[in-house]
């Protein structure tokens, strides 16, 4: 058994709206090994975000908080960490790299000054280091003529190179953790293979474990050594990606499975999954994919599931799998 | 033929050269005519500040018994006040302190405003809470009886009067920037800075604080207007400069009494304080249609 990076135990969080406290994470269960990389999938709205935000400890001064639960890194609960621990923490053993590489690099300020910031602020090097090393950081991530680059501003650069300096940028202070937001979903096809590649290339270079949140599967499938899929705020399988893909157990994970068109296949429409995800302010009692679900049962309407072990280290939330309370009929 | 006119057809293909913002912004505002020429009688109104006492025909503080309340002439083109000073020399040296004080006075309240305004949209909460609410108040006072109020408690004399005017700037300019801040803060490299543990101080400054430059320039252009008036107006009331000081104000307060009789010793001062405060609107204008990105693309 590996060695536990980052345990999310029974996380749950709540933003307050006109004084109504609306819960939008209910419960979350994950863990992270060392050197494991982690697809966390789900639709939006589902909580993939809030939870990496969670992590990061992001959302303290908005109107939401962490109510419940713990995150422990390292053996260590960060969720109790005043704001400057968890700051010192942020950029130099958590690292993020964000959607938009288009508008997460501030277009007034070079390049090179913006590498330095974590550098310098992490690493206790004097300037001309900071420089050196945010060159060298340049260089690992495939960008040409790092020198110059060091000098440019944001606007100067494509798309894909800007994601390279994300990457460059989060992973300046080796991170243990690095927390990929949709990291390719505004980049085009053969930009995010290249930088899938390199985020694959650099994990297993530097023994770190990354939480990837896509709604991609195919991107899962490339990356992840292991898949949690949320829906509603709540894990409702977690698996290996053999196994996922193999015989997805959950109905909502067969249903996201189930409309990724086959190259091969002769269909005019896409399968979907019917319905809408529920209003957080307004769930429904018992399972939360109840409604949209084509495999409901009675009990599904009355009781929520709990998490079920099954073979192969799997857990799945899922009625169908509880022997003594639903019926089996797979 | 058609070859050549295929080359110049080429020509006119090559794309236009990018500018830097500095470059493209020069090039647009130089296209604000109004506000053009209006930035070029402020440089003078500057170069005249430096250079002003030291081309004064006369000594501004000299009284001349001879010639009091004189009218315009060839002796003194502006005329003469009532202890025969010429107006001319006076106005002269009096435009240093004119901007001087009125430059001063809104770049301390844009300072203290600005750095009370990212604060405010920053932390927001309680903090929030406090500085926009102390600002509502101050806003409920008029301007210049808030001006009034606080050269009664300091005594008068210029000095109290930058003050006075730049603690009645504070809240504008706070509330300004909170308003950029509130945008600003929402950008992605904001939330970015943050994931790699900037402290806050470096995330106000140098992420959101450049956010908020371009409306600053424009507000402390306006600005500037109004506290020539205000500065004018508190030294005519006898607040601000003292009367021999070759203040505009304290000329305009001099002159009153010969509003009747000798009605240029007011005039003048006066027509100087209208079209320096002019200027700095029309500059202001210019620069908002030059700077604000809603207009900047029509």
């Amino acid at each position: 058994m590996s060695e536990k990076l980052l345990q999310v135990e029974q996380l749950q969080t709540e933003f307050t709206k006109d004084k109504q406290k609306i819960r939008i994470l209910h419960g979350v269960n994950f863990h992270i090994n060392k050197g494991e990389v982690i697809g966390l999938v789900g639709e939006s709205g589902c909580g993939k975000s809030l939870t990496s935000l969670s992590i990061m400890g992001l959302f303290k001064g908005t109107s939401g908080e962490i109510t419940g639960g713990h995150i422990r890194f390292n053996g260590q609960d960060i969720t109790s960490l005043n704001v400057n621990e968890m700051r010192k923490m942020r950029g130099k053993q958590i690292a993020m790299i964000f959607q938009e590489p288009m508008t997460s690099l501030n277009p007034v300020m070079k390049i090179g000054e913006q590498l330095m910031e974590p550098i310098r602020i992490h690493l206790n090097l004097n300037k001309k280091q900071a420089k050196e090393h945010a060159i060298s950081m340049l260089k690992k991530v495939g960008i040409a003529r790092p020198d110059e680059v060091i000098n440019e501003y944001p606007h100067q650069l494509s798309g894909g190179m800007r994601q390279r300096v994300m990457i460059a940028m989060a992973m300046s202070c080796n991170p243990n953790l690095l927390i990929a937001d949709e990291p390719t979903t505004a980049l085009d096809v053969t930009i995010q293979a290249q930088i899938l590649e390199l985020m694959k290339q650099l994990q297993q270079q530097e023994d770190m474990s990354i939480l990837l949140i896509t709604h991609d599967l195919g991107i899962v499938a490339e990356m992840c050594d292991r898949v949690v899929v949320m829906y509603a705020g709540r894990v409702v399988e977690e698996a290996n990606v053999f196994d996922l893909f193999e015989e997805p157990k959950h109905p909502y994970t067969r249903g996201l499975i189930g409309s990724v068109p086959k190259i091969g296949d002769k269909r005019d429409k896409l399968d979907s999954i019917k319905g809408n995800v529920p209003d957080p302010s307004d769930m429904p009692i018992g399972c939360k994919f109840a409604p949209r679900c084509t495999q409901v049962m009675p009990i599904c309407l009355e009781a929520e599931p709990t998490s079920i072990m099954l073979e192969n280290d799997r857990l799945c939330s899922c009625w169908l799998y509880d022997h003594e309370r639903g019926e089996m009929h797979v | 033929m058609e070859f050549t006119s295929t080359v110049t057809e080429k020509k006119q293909v090559v794309p236009k050269k990018k500018y830097s913002p500095v470059r493209e912004f020069w090039v647009n505002f130089k296209h604000q005519k109004t506000a053009f020429f209006a930035s070029m009688f402020i440089l003078l109104l500057i170069i005249i500040a430096i250079i002003g006492p030291s081309i004064a025909p006369y000594d501004p503080y000299k009284p001349d018994y001879d010639a009091t309340l004189q009218g315009p002439s060839s002796e003194h083109i502006l005329g003469t006040d009532e202890y025969g000073r010429d107006i001319f020399s006076r106005i002269l040296v009096g435009t240093r302190i004119t901007l001087s004080v009125s430059t001063s006075s809104v770049l301390l309240g844009a300072i203290v405003g600005t750095v009370l305004g990212i604060m405010s949209g920053y932390f927001g909460g309680w903090l929030d809470r406090i500085i926009m609410r102390s600002s509502d108040v101050m806003f409920a006072f008029p301007d210049l009886l808030l001006a009034i109020a606080i050269v009664a408690v300091l005594g008068p004399g210029l000095n109290n009067v930058i003050i006075a005017v730049s603690v009645f700037s504070v809240p504008s300019f706070a509330r300004l920037v909170r308003g950029s801040t509130l945008e600003a803060k929402e950008n992605t490299f904001v939330e970015a800075a943050k994931s790699m543990g900037a402290p806050h101080k470096r995330i106000m400054f140098k992420h959101i604080f450049p956010e908020t430059v371009s409306s600053l320039i424009v507000f402390v252009t306006m600005r500037i207007g109004t506290a020539i008036i205000a500065a004018s107006s508190l030294s005519f009331l006898g607040l601000g400069a003292s009367p021999e000081t070759p203040d505009w104000g304290a000329m305009l307060s001099m002159g009153r009494d010969y509003l009747g009789t000798a009605s240029h010793v007011v005039m003048m001062p006066g027509i100087a304080i209208f079209l320096t405060v002019l200027a700095f609107n029309l500059v202001g204008d210019g620069l908002r249609d030059v700077l604000d990105p809603k207009t900047k693309n029509e």
